[in-house]
């Protein structure tokens, strides 16, 4: 018993180390820089800058649009996962691959595609014309990145709920049926409540990417509508103002911790470390 | 005890990772280079690798605002870099350059042309501190079969035909020279009054535009997908390469002249490696051979010389007679307080 244990202490060391170097020291850096000025003096200027005008604006529609992403991954993704659950093993381990192989390429990559194929001149618009059909002007608006959001983060809304539909015990859903309730009322009674968890870790899983994305809009919006992402960004990048970066992360951090709270609660077992 | 093995494995094979991190240098010694990216053609390191010895350690920075943070920090220690005009000043203001030593750089004095080491003057007064490498303007590039009114201001962008077919450039000064300038006011001004202004022609200027972008002007224009774009004139000539609509114009307003020269950082742990660099790259032959790789202007007078065709020799995009043009200037570094309120000012364009 003993050695077990300075075996699992040790097993553990590169895992802490890993936690310490590359979360907490960061996380601590941001705090620093979040709560000081320029001269080093502590300060909450840049954590009240959220008010200002420019970057409430940027927060709410940030807000908006990845809330609208959410909504639509989970009506896209909760009949898939149904369908999935429902298929025999063979058949379903291999459209979960389907559907976890294009996260294997790069995420930029992904979305410069997009911006190529919904181009004035791109790969949709060819095809449509080609058609004689009107052609699709989304590019460089809000549509072009909510669609790169829902494209981007469906994965992680499918696979959740997936992975809390296939635990749902087939007796009770039986069980159900053998009482006189009909599908819609199993479904409601039973079904939904019990892939909840799931739900809830889809929707963290999905939130918060699409919260604090700046590429997405910059690719497929066209830099016209900030982000607070794209804010944060250029902070750091554009104006090397570390201090209002950071203040504006630890901002969009208590966005992020509530999300998370929320889902703690209601996945208590973990139905969404699928990876 | 497997685990501990595999453990130990795991930490072995992570501690010879680690090792590979300080890898041999050439017989003598090794020089670390920070450029803009695509801005030098690689075969040039590997011809000055093979005759110095000395190997070159490559890296690339997207804008001088990304690059600044890394060197004045000290975390990687830099010996060559390749700032613009106003970042050079601002790195000479905070000390974070070393005085070059022009005895190591016979082909720098000798073959870069005398008005560029006069124009250097506006930020290294002295011509101490830098070597100029690439120079151009900043101008419009439009598509003739897109366009039927004739282009030569800055107006143009400001034309509600063009809506949804107009590209910015995507950062703070670029983006400020072109609304002071339309005003018909210098663009390293820091009078409030006038930028206020500025900012207002970018807000009305929005709704026409296509999209803030870098880089990308030049791919969005090539494949037809814009009709005007504002534009380095060193990618104008490789954007008419590809495509033979597209047309370079300075507009009469005004516009911005810059230069890219090569400094050493005052920390450079291989400050003669640095310089023969530097020298290498102002040999005729070489920097004939970046000019065609990358198209950006050359300052090399002898390097110039030595192209073939006679049309990219005269070219009055690479090559344009300053002297037609009227409000030409160079970006100055304005201090912390005028950034800070160019950059507060562009985030409010951004929002709109």
């Amino acid at each position: 018993m003993k050695n077990n244990g300075i075996a699992r202490k040790l097993l553990s060391a590169p895992y802490i180390v890993w936690a310490a170097i590359f979360i907490i020291v960061p996380l601590g850096m941001v705090f620093y820089y979040g709560l000081t000025d320029k001269t080093g003096a502590f300060t909450l200027e840049n954590i009240a800058a959220i008010m200002s005008a420019e970057h409430a604006k940027a927060l709410w529609i940030s807000l908006g649009l990845s809330l609208i992403s959410t909504v639509i991954c989970f009506f896209l993704a909760y009949p898939l996962a149904m369908i999935l659950a429902n298929m025999n093993v063979s058949q379903h381990s291999f459209i979960v691959l389907i559907f976890i192989l294009p996260m294997w390429m790069n995420f930029l990559l992904r979305t410069l595609a997009w911006q190529t194929l919904l181009e004035k001149t791109g790969v949709i618009n060819n095809v449509l014309s080609f058609l004689h059909l009107p052609a699709l002007n989304i590019i460089n608006t809000p549509y072009a990145i909510v669609l790169g959001m829902v494209y981007n983060f469906l994965p992680f809304m499918v696979l959740p709920i997936y992975n809390s539909l296939v635990k749902i015990d087939p007796n009770v859903v039986n069980a159900a049926k053998d009482l006189g309730a009909n599908g819609i009322q199993t479904f409601f009674k039973i079904t939904l409540p019990l892939s909840v968890p799931g739900i809830i870790s889809g929707i963290t899983m999905v939130f918060i990417p699409a919260l604090t994305t700046f590429v997405i809009s910059k690719l497929l919006g066209g830099s016209k509508i900030l982000l607070i992402g794209n804010v944060i960004e250029e902070e750091f990048t554009q104006a090397g103002n570390w201090h209002l970066g950071s203040g504006l992360s630890i901002v969009l951090m208590i966005f992020i911790i509530v999300n998370m709270v929320v889902s703690a609660i209601f996945d208590k077992d973990g139905e969404g470390s699928f990876l | 005890m497997k685990k501990i093995s595999v453990l130990a494995i795991c930490l072995a094979a992570v501690f010879s990772f680690m090792g590979c991190d300080g890898s041999p240098s050439g017989e003598n010694g090794e020089v670390i280079v920070y450029n803009w990216g695509e801005y030098l053609d690689p075969e040039t390191i590997e011809l000055f690798e093979e005759e110095t010895g000395i190997k070159v350690i490559y890296d690339e920075f997207e804008t001088n605002e990304i690059m600044y943070p890394k060197v004045e920090a000290g975390a990687s220690e830099y010996d060559v870099i390749c700032p613009s005009d106003y970042m050079i000043q601002k790195m000479l203001e905070n000390d974070l350059l070393a005085e070059l030593n022009f005895d190591n750089l016979p082909n720098a004095k000798a073959n870069i042309g005398a008005q560029y080491w006069e124009q250097s003057k506006e930020f290294d007064p002295e011509n101490k501190y830098s070597v100029p490498y690439c120079w151009g303007t900043v101008g419009i590039l439009y598509n003739k079969t897109m366009v039927d009114d004739a282009v030569d201001s800055w107006n143009i962008l400001w034309n509600e035909k063009y809506k949804d077919n107009i590209l910015m450039q995507d950062s703070v000064r670029d983006a400020f020279m072109v609304g002071l300038k339309l005003n018909g006011y210098s663009m390293n001004s820091t009078n409030t009054e006038e930028l206020e202004t500025a900012k207002n022609s970018l807000i009305q200027q929005k709704p026409f535009v296509q999209a803030y972008v870098v880089d990308q002007v030049r791919d969005k224009m090539i494949g037809n997908e814009a009709a005007i774009g504002v534009i380095y004139s060193g990618e104008a000539i490789y954007t008419q390469r590809e495509n033979p609509d597209l047309e370079y114009v300075i507009p009469k307003e005004g516009t911005n002249v810059w230069i890219d020269s090569w400094v050493i950082s005052k920390n450079a742990p291989n400050k003669e490696n640095g310089e023969k660099f530097i020298d290498f790259m102002c040999r005729p032959e070489i920097a004939l051979m970046n000019f065609n790789f990358i198209t950006y202007s050359t300052p090399n007078d002898a390097a110039r010389e030595l192209i073939e065709d006679e049309d990219i020799r005269n070219s009055p995009i690479a090559f344009p007679d300053l002297s037609q043009y009227d409000n030409l200037e160079t970006f100055q570094y304005l201090g912390e307080e005028a950034d800070r309120i160019y950059n507060d000012l562009w985030k409010e364009v951004k929002s709109e």
